[in-house]
């Protein structure tokens, strides 16, 4: 996979973003941007409106408002799986490995949206344990190994935008330091990521920016050099 | 002449293989009905309609213009399937994620509408379709007499049951629709075309029906109500077999078939009440059916 980091150039930009659930108003006017190659986390409370910043990114909530360009391209008027074909891979909080198919059928089966990504014999070196379960079924595997194939499985498609949804929630600290391995990799390649994570100690080495979401609002932008000195702000916002 | 629990063997193998057959078209309509509301979520009242459109297709496509049983086999359910899509994408899309008893409605509606105006063309007496010149005659089995077309019923459903099975299980189209009937807004945000794939699906189970109706047309009496008297048996059916199964279907439309061919051998007054019997039954000990997953 070679994508050169350009540090300059808008992979994603979200501006003015209001998301709606039926009638209730989820997300307030979101304002953010992702370089190509960084790494931003969304951080914040439960219910502050991350996972529905990512699911609106992916125009997978109910309505929406403002404006969001991907690669300069405005996205408000495409259809879902337009927005996967431009290059964007969504993990979802609940993972969603599918129970009706074997591991490896859940491994092949986004379609590749864009050259450059992984073979299914990369995902296996990476990923030992999926090759060896890759005949069980999909919800068979472990937590942590389902995490590793919802993971995986948006690798193989060569999207160079990955927005990953509490990715280490719920996991033992074994399996979660290898995920941190996994982003290093991939950062390594690249990719650009947006992580909304709970989990601010894993988060915090792996990122170059990270944006507080409360309310449905970005309150705070923080750079990873800024940490020490805002570090009680963060704490006030996150509550801990 | 051998006698089995106190009836004619020749009696009782006759009215296994009217079950047998029987029971092929329970299951050809039983899987459209399950591939259907497994990636739409809809119960298709439309269904008893599609299969009717196939098999009048196939006597009005030969009055007017001479076209063949062999090719309607294959016209007549693409007709019917582009039929479907066009339902599918000017109304069912519109109810799309709504409570199930709006598209029942729908379909329900749709499904009169389309009896009604062929009603008023035709009329109910019937029309007649005589079979392929191949098809005339059958064999001695020994023990009963196999008419050819009945034979070729029970071979032609089976092999679309089971081809149809091994699409939707072993294949990656399959394994689109599995994961769609599991999520289907996580597989458009992989990228897959899901509006598209909804429509294939829609088309496809339509086809299913419409192939079942070409099969009757040269043995059951073709009018514009054909479908909705067997469209309540086969909804017993797929609720024994358990709602969205695919192999269940199939198992459970055959057996049902035999089940109602040995009753009325054994005891005809309750054959037309004994798949209903199976079905309060199975709903009592296993309310998802008997394939069906446990909620």
């Amino acid at each position: 996979m070679s994508v050169n980091p350009d540090k300059e150039y808008e992979q994603l930009r979200v501006s003015g973003l209001h998301a709606f659930y039926g009638e209730s108003h989820i997300l307030h006017g979101i304002d953010l941007v992702v370089n190509r190659g960084e790494l931003v986390t969304l951080l914040g409370r439960n219910g502050a409106g991350r996972s529905t910043t990512l699911k609106a990114i992916m125009n997978m909530v109910g309505r929406r408002t403002g404006s969001i360009m991907i690669n300069g391209e405005e996205t408000m008027s495409c259809a879902p799986h337009h927005i996967a074909r431009l290059g964007v891979g969504y993990c979802p909080e609940h993972r969603g490995i599918f129970s009706s198919l074997s591991v490896q059928e859940n491994l092949t089966l986004p379609p590749v949206v864009r050259s450059g990504g992984m073979s299914l014999e990369e995902i296996y070196t990476m990923f030992p344990n999926l090759y060896e379960r890759r005949t069980s079924q999909g919800t068979k595997l472990s937590g942590g190994e389902q995490q590793m194939l919802a993971m995986a499985r948006i690798l193989r498609t060569g999207a160079n935008m990955l927005l990953l949804d509490e990715i280490t929630e719920g996991l033992a600290p074994v399996i979660v330091e290898k995920l941190g391995e996994v982003l290093v990799a991939l950062k390594e390649k690249g990719l650009t990521i947006v992580l909304v994570e709970q989990n601010f100690h894993f988060a915090a080495p792996l990122a170059d920016r990270h944006y507080v979401v409360e309310h449905g609002q970005i309150v705070e932008e923080i750079g990873a050099h800024e940490l020490t000195e805002k570090q009680s702000v963060l704490n006030g916002y996150l509550g801990v | 002449m051998s006698m089995i629990f106190g009836v004619p063997a020749a009696v009782l193998s006759g009215q296994l293989l009217i079950g047998v057959i029987n029971g092929a078209f329970y299951a050809l309509l039983s899987l459209g009905l399950a591939v259907i509301f497994g990636l739409l979520k809809i119960i298709n009242f439309a269904h008893g309609a599609m299969y009717m459109l196939g098999a009048m297709a196939t006597v009005i496509m030969f009055d007017a213009l001479g076209i063949n049983y062999w090719v309607a086999l294959f016209v007549a359910p693409v007709l019917v399937g582009i039929v479907g899509m066009v339902i599918e994408y000017f109304f069912l899309r519109r109810i799309a994620g709504q409570d199930h008893i709006y598209s029942l409605l729908l379909t329900f509606g749709i499904a009169l509408m389309i009896q009604g105006v062929l009603t008023n063309i035709y009329g109910v007496s019937g029309l007649r379709y005589s079979m392929p010149d191949v098809f005339k005659g059958g064999v001695n089995l020994g023990f009963m007499f196999l008419p050819y077309y009945r034979a070729w019923v029970i071979v032609a459903a089976l092999v679309v049951c089971f081809g149809t099975w091994f699409m939707i299980e072993k294949t990656k189209l399959g394994s689109y629709l599995r994961a769609g009937t599991e999520d289907s807004q996580l597989m458009q945000g992989f990228g897959i075309n899901v509006p598209l794939l909804v429509s294939l699906t829609y088309g496809f189970g339509v086809m299913l029906a419409a192939f079942a109706g070409v099969l009757a047309a040269p043995i059951y009496s073709v009018t514009p109500v054909m479908g909705s008297h067997i469209l309540i048996v086969v909804f017993a059916v797929v609720v024994i077999g358990g709602m969205g199964s695919i192999g269940g279907a199939i198992i459970t439309g055959i057996l049902m078939g035999i089940i109602e061919g040995l009753t009325k051998t054994f005891y005809p007054p309750a054959s037309s009440a004994v798949i209903f019997l199976v079905m309060v039954v199975v709903l009592m000990i296993r309310p998802s059916g008997l394939f069906g997953k446990e909620a």
